[in-house]
């Protein structure tokens, strides 16, 4: 008898710090009725079915008008709230388990300009980390590399994988930027003011930029030999099958980018950051350039802005019309980035419509990130990644998950935390 | 030639040196001179409220001799008519560290270090009250002349470094003499200061709390040691003591070091003269109420380069009102009639001291007060009123001879005599050659203008309308101009003239044409010399900005008042028994919640129409680190003597940031550095108090202590690794060692007080107190924690000593022995979510509270981040997700519950008649990520509003918008101005490691 307990803590011990086993491909005919959807592109219907067969969506609409007989399972939502799966930008996820130790962090490589860097290959399928964002709605993201110039390769992946190949939902999607800054500060342990000051090497940091691009560029252009394996992995950017996203917040250095990014010939452009791109909403919103926004969850960048500005922002470039996401980087980013939907709900607070804040983590972000053929909307035709919330996901208390499915797999939602949960709260009861 | 006078220069220069009467001479016969100098018919100012008109003053050997207006000259006198010439007493510096080298850096070793270097003299290197000014000085002549020309005669100089520096040095910048005259008195104050020395790495004290702690014990022990009790010796404490009867200037540097240096001297005794910060003017009512001296830099900032409005942005309000306000720091303290002296320490350079001092004159400075800031205060405040200060018989000869009034722009300084030595600053004989002139030369009738000051002249050449460059000299007597006539169609051909000048008025001598042919000049002065109206607005004083509290954006003009306020049918989250309340009316009055209930009327009272929204008590947090200038005194492994209640820092705009989530208490927690941390401050959210009146009254006594990787400095590098405990086994050991000393020094104390004979009195130490006080359950801890085993083992340390443990704060494996905290009595301060930032939250789950609460351990939710503490009521509401806690219960994690953890459930944290009104009404369900602040009060009166914040955001815009056009306007008129250089607001958590000042 002692062995079998010894055995079964074994087991439990063995369990609890394991990923959760993927779900096997969707085999039931699913039909989600009574619910009120959230469609991911600023529409909300009430009393709405969705249905979801081999992986995508079949139907998307009133409860009242579909034959649920071609389902053979029924998952009565009456109360309870659809979303498509939310999409976390700008992600570190899966490339750092644990922030201070070193052996654990593979986010950010040597070198300035290294396009030919992918996340996707050190992208940690089975993190604890990772699980531990689907009991919150967030199913999908977008795993970038860090630091450098150009930092490197990004690509979108699904939270529910055994491998990095099987979570990729879009390779390479994007490379990444760190745009320099018209201001520096001093760093105090060298003995210098912390104050900003203005960054005097701007000028020729942007022209290291553009050499290096314009360099690319003319490779790209000739017989490519030798193989020069930076040049040669900026070729999205020139074709327009990969987008430049530009971490850059200042009001003239988003101006800047702009700029640069049309002289160049870079035409899919994408700010991420954005603290000040309230001021140049309007160009912003005439060139159809979009905006990843810092998390509101962060201080203000002065003590004279409005406390509230970072809440303010999203309502602001709503209103003059910019394509709007968010971007998860920040403080205790990848633990943080289950906060997600709180992040959306924190804009909505501050004077964006309810569902345009769903849209911002959903519609807007796979239309940014390009996936928006197969996610980010409930709609016809698209995967079946989404997920049924007891309350409205955007808020913390109504945010609790009974179902989600990504491309239609029935996925679990338990997690090394909820494992602990459970094995200590039953502990307390045996007593 | 110029040998030659250099020889002479020497010879002169010997003559004066080897004067003293009992020195050998070799050189020649001994000569003494006997003979005075008289000065007759001058304006004389014998002290800043004694003027003389007509007066004579004699001096001789280097003293006054006499001063008045019948004074009988002697028949061995210089006579020298000062006809229209003033006399002031020369200005003195009482903060300065003239001719002493400052202590090179120790470079930064391998290692921390924790021992002294030295032995024989106190534990901690930073503690030099035996260093000695006058060992180290040596006459600076360079910076001597600087001093000489900005009017000073004498300084008293220290050694600028460490927290005690030891004595000064009085010294005369009497350049002709050798520092046998020069050094006036030796030992003349003592000097000391929060900033640890730069000579020394000893790594204690790593902050301000720590320095001040230091300075505390360091006290202690010199009382201690004079008592006989010592059984060694040390140099330091015996200095110290030595030292105690001298003045004490406390070098404290900005407006609430001040305050932190007054109340330390008042906890001594101790009348520390107080070097501030030039800030004073922003906390004006509390720098007053420490009836303290103080000596003022004046070293006010320069405009800001406004010119890039992109730049301009990022510099804040409150450095655009310094730049405006600072000026008027002397005015607002001499108008407050607190007694100052004046120093140009900070001064980039010392020729900037007069247009500073004009500056602030023009701000109202009255004028009396700043020629006693600089000659008569300075003197008492070092106990050396009776030689130097004023001019009367038998002072030292030290004063100034001027053209006029020494505090208007127009007057020059023509000498500085110092010890009866005379410096020349501006030769008094110099004709005054400014004016507008008709000039003649070979036939040609040209317009000159000359002005400038003498020493640099500017020269206007016209010749009709016509604009003519020039350039123009004026050196020993002689005047010198050269152009490019009119005429001449290469730029590079020249006129060039010169006269020797003898008399005001005309002008003549020869001229040098372009062909190189000689000629002759003359120049015709016109009448008087423009004074042009639009100078004089120039010095009209400029709008000066109010101050707000704290000055900068958001600051308050007047602090709120209590009010009486009827809240309408809200939905009140009692936090009680009672639970929520529908549709009740809260009636607050005298700071205090006066009734709840339905239909209530308050006569009198403000309504506030609550209907739709949401009254609760103000949010509790148990874990801030904001509003404090220094978060971790981490230079030792146990630094319990150190307070966060002596580094609270009311200007931190996160305090308003705060109260905007809805946050009215926080208890502002030492860092996670060390096993044993420090003092905590509970302080109540009222921006724009100052940090005594921040502080709660009757609060209890808290102390920090942590454990796990921040205390084994696991992830502070490979250098920190010598400081024990380096595991959590050591880490027990250092509990049990500090507690077993404790009580035996506590014990020995009790011995002590008890015995009538007495015996040696123990060693009066803060640190053993303050854990005494634990043992005595007299205070409380909050332990930093976060793996089971180390959280049992805290509870078993402190069982064994027979306390309880408080609180364990963060405590994110409490769900694994919540039950052994339930059966220990201890509550648990936890994060909703957190996890994954370093090893040992690993295990941490989001479940933490819901499981703890479960077992009926008291939960709270902390923030330990500025950032978060805003929406602390989301954090909370994460509990409902995370474990299912019922709402009612979740809002109790963020008001009463964390009330209860810091024992002030009787008086906040609820909302219940007879607690202090501090409550927030919320637009929406308070635990909704809807949910916005709209107003929260702390003890009845508004300290935050959402639409007011809104409407302030746009007056400070107004205001930035008046100011930069000032900028742009004193950049037009030449005046420097500095690139943009945004501060950078301080961001503190557990583990920051910063010297904050």
């Amino acid at each position: 008898m002692k062995k079998i307990i010894q055995i079964t803590l074994v087991l439990l011990t063995y369990i609890s710090f394991a990923q959760q086993t993927p779900a096997p491909a969707q085999s039931e005919f699913i039909l989600i009725t009574g619910a009120t959807a959230h469609i991911g592109n600023g529409n909300v219907m009430e009393n709405a079915a969705v249905g979801f067969i081999d992986g995508k969506i079949t139907y998307v609409g009133s409860a009242g008008s579909i034959n649920a007989s071609e389902y053979n399972k029924v998952i009565d939502a009456t109360g309870k709230h659809v979303y498509p799966g939310f999409i976390a930008l700008n992600a570190t996820l899966g490339l750092v388990e644990i922030d201070a130790v070193r052996a654990t962090d593979d986010e950010d490589e040597v070198g300035t300009f290294i396009p030919h860097i992918r996340s996707l290959i050190a992208y940690n399928a089975e993190s604890k980390v990772v699980e531990s964002m689907r009991p919150n709605g967030v199913l999908m993201g977008q795993i970038t590399p860090r630091g450098g110039r150009i930092s490197g390769t990004s690509s979108i992946v699904q939270f529910d994988a055994w491998n990095w190949e099987d979570a990729a939902i879009k390779t390479d999607d994007g490379i990444y930027l760190n745009w320099p800054r018209t201001t520096k500060r001093g760093n105090p342990w060298r003995g210098e003011d912390p104050g900003i000051k203005p960054n005097k090497e701007y000028s020729s940091e942007v022209e290291e930029i553009n050499n290096f691009l314009s360099a690319a560029k003319a490779y790209l252009q000739g017989d490519m030999n030798p193989r020069n394996l930076p040049h040669e992995a900026t070729k999205g950017l020139f074709d327009g099958t990969q987008k430049l996203y530009i971490h850059t917040n200042g009001e003239r250095e988003i101006t800047d980018v702009v700029n640069f990014a049309e002289k160049i010939g870079i035409s899919k452009v994408v700010i991420v950051g954005g603290d000040q791109a309230d001021k140049v909403s309007k160009m912003l919103a005439s060139k159809n350039i979009p905006v990843l926004l810092r998390r509101p969850h962060r201080l203000p960048s002065g003590e004279d802005e409005n406390i509230k500005h970072t809440f303010m922002l999203a309502s602001i470039l709503d209103k003059a019309g910019v394509l709007t996401s968010i971007d998860v980087s920040g403080s205790m980013e990848r633990m943080n980035t289950r906060n997600l939907p709180f992040y959306a709900g924190s804009f909505a607070a501050y004077g964006l419509e309810k569902e345009k804040a769903v849209k911002l983590i959903t519609g807007n972000a796979a239309k940014i990130a390009g996936i928006d053929d197969t996610a980010g909307t409930l709609t016809v035709g698209k995967d079946a990644t989404l997920f049924i919330s007891e309350g409205d996901a955007l808020d913390m208390r109504t945010n609790i998950l009974s179902k989600a499915y990504i491309q239609g797999r029935d996925i679990s939602l338990e997690s090394h935390q909820t494992e602990l949960w459970k094995r200590y709260s039953e502990k307390f009861n045996q007593k | 030639m110029k040998l030659k006078l250099c020889l002479i220069a020497l010879f002169g220069c010997c003559l004066s040196i080897f004067s003293q009467e009992y020195f050998p001479k070799n050189d020649g016969v001994k000569s003494k001179n006997s003979n005075y100098t008289a000065f007759k018919n001058a304006t004389i100012y014998v002290s800043p409220t004694k003027t003389i008109k007509s007066g004579t003053l004699i001096v001789q050997n280097g003293k006054v001799h006499a001063v008045g207006t019948s004074v009988a000259i002697p028949e061995n006198s210089v006579e020298i008519d000062l006809d229209g010439k003033y006399i002031y007493p020369s200005f003195i510096d009482i903060y300065s560290d003239f001719g002493i080298e400052k202590p090179k850096p120790e470079p930064r070793g391998n290692r921390p270090q924790y021992d002294p270097s030295r032995s024989g003299y106190y534990w901690n290197d930073h503690i030099m009250p035996e260093n000695r000014a006058v060992e180290k000085f040596a006459f600076d002549k360079k910076k001597a002349e600087e001093l000489l020309k900005a009017g000073f005669g004498v300084v008293n100089t220290h050694i600028a470094d460490g927290i005690v520096r030891g004595t000064g040095a009085l010294v005369s910048l009497n350049e002709e003499d050798a520092d046998n005259p020069r050094i006036i008195a030796q030992d003349v104050a003592q000097y000391l200061s929060f900033k640890k020395s730069s000579a020394s790495r000893q790594s204690y004290p790593g902050s301000l709390m720590g320095a001040i702690a230091l300075l505390r014990q360091m006290y202690h022990d010199a009382e201690w040691y004079e008592g006989g009790n010592a059984d060694n010796k040390d140099l330091s404490l015996e200095a110290l003591i030595k030292n105690r009867t001298l003045p004490q200037i406390f070098e404290a540097g900005d407006k609430l070091n001040d305050l932190r240096a007054d109340k330390l001297g008042d906890e001594f005794k101790l009348n520390y003269i107080i070097k501030g910060g030039g800030n004073e003017f922003e906390r004006i009512d509390e720098i007053v109420n420490t009836h303290a001296t103080y000596i003022i830099p004046i070293n006010f900032p320069d405009a800001y380069d406004v010119s890039d409005p992109y730049m301009a942005d990022k510099i804040s309000l409150g450095e655009m009102r310094l730049w405006n306000q600072a000026p008027s720091n002397p005015k607002v303290l001499a108008e407050n009639d607190v007694t100052f002296a004046l120093t140009t320490a900070g001064l980039k350079k010392v020729s900037d001291f007069k247009s500073n001092l004009l500056r602030a004159i023009n701000y109202g400075f009255d004028k009396t007060k700043a020629l006693e800031a600089l000659t008569t205060i300075p003197a008492s405040l070092v106990k050396k009123g009776d030689r130097i200060g004023t001019l009367q018989k038998g002072y030292l000869a030290n004063f100034l001879i001027t053209s006029g009034d020494i505090f208007d722009k127009k007057t020059t300084l023509y000498e500085n005599w110092v010890q009866g030595e005379k410096y020349v600053v501006n030769d008094m004989n110099t004709i005054d050659v400014r004016g507008n002139y008709t000039l003649n030369v070979s036939g040609e009738t040209y317009e000159l203008s000359i002005s400038g000051s003498l020493e640099k002249l500017k020269s206007e050449l016209k010749k009709g309308d016509t604009k003519i460059s020039s350039n123009i000299s004026y050196k020993n007597g002689w005047i010198n101009l050269f152009y490019t006539p009119e005429s001449s169609d290469d730029k590079k051909e020249f006129v060039r003239l010169s006269s020797a000048v003898t008399t005001e008025g005309n002008l003549s001598g020869e001229a040098v044409l372009t062909n190189g042919k000689a000629s002759t000049w003359t120049a015709v002065k016109k009448g008087k010399k423009e004074d042009s109206s639009k100078k004089e607005d120039e010095e009209k004083a400029p709008k000066v900005f109010p101050v707000t509290y704290p000055n900068k954006a958001y600051g308050v003009n007047t602090l709120p008042q209590q009010q009486t306020i009827l809240f309408k049918n809200a939905t009140v989250w009692t936090s009680e028994d009672a639970g929520i309340l529908e549709n009740t009316d809260v009636l607050v009055k005298n700071g205090k919640i006066s009734s709840i209930g339905k239909d209530l009327s308050g006569s009198g009272a403000t309504i506030i129409d609550a209907t739709g929204k949401h009254l609760t008590a103000g949010i509790v947090d148990e874990h801030s680190h904001i509003a404090a200038a220094s978060i971790n005194e981490s230079g030792h492994n146990s630094s319990a003597e150190v307070s966060i209640e002596d580094v609270v820092n009311s200007g931190d705009s996160n305090i308003y940031r705060n109260l905007s989530g809805g946050v009215t208490t926080i208890q502002i927690l030492h860092g996670s550095a060390n096993p044993i941390g420090g003092r905590s401050a509970i302080i109540k959210l009222k921006w724009g108090e100052d940090p005594e009146d921040l502080l709660l009254d009757g609060r209890p006594k808290f102390i920090k202590f942590a454990l796990g990787e921040n205390v084994k400095q696991s992830n502070w590098g490979s250098r920190q690794t010598i400081r024990f405990p380096q595991t959590r086994m050591g880490v027990e050991q250092v509990y049990t060692d500090y507690f077993q000393r404790a009580k035996e020094y506590d014990e020995q104390w009790k011995t002590y007080k008890s015995n009538k004979s007495k015996g040696k009195t123990p060693r009066y130490d803060v640190e053993l107190e303050t854990l005494a006080e634990i043992l005595n359950k007299e205070r409380f801890i909050s332990c930093h924690s976060y793996v089971q085993s180390e959280i049992n083992m805290m509870m078993k340390v402190a069982e064994k000593f027979d306390f309880n443990i408080n609180t364990f704060t963060h405590i994110l494996e409490g769900y694994k022995v919540a039950d052994k905290m339930k059966e220990h009595g201890v509550g648990g301060s936890t994060f909703a979510d957190w996890w994954a930032y370093k090893y040992e939250v690993n295990d941490a789950i989001p479940y933490n509270a819901a499981i703890m609460h479960n077992q009926g351990v008291t939960v709270a939710i902390n923030s330990d981040d500025g950032e978060m503490s805003r929406r602390l009521n989301q954090e909370a509401a994460k509990t409902v997700k995370y474990g299912g806690v019922s709402e009612e219960e979740a809002w109790k994690f963020v008001t009463i519950n964390p009330a209860k953890l810091l024992h002030l459930d009787d008086r906040i944290g609820s909302i219940k008649e007879g607690k202090d009104a501090d409550l927030v009404l919320w637009s929406d369900h308070p635990l909704s990520v809807y949910a916005i602040a709209e107003k929260t009060l702390v003890e009845g009166a508004i300290y935050y509003d959402y639409e007011k914040m809104q409407q302030t955001e746009k007056a400070i815009q107004t205001e930035k918008n008046e100011l930069i056009n000032m900028m742009i306007s004193a950049k037009n008129k030449g005046m420097k101005t500095q690139t943009p250089k945004a501060k950078k607001e301080e961001e503190f958590h557990c583990d920051t490691m910063i010297y904050g000042l």
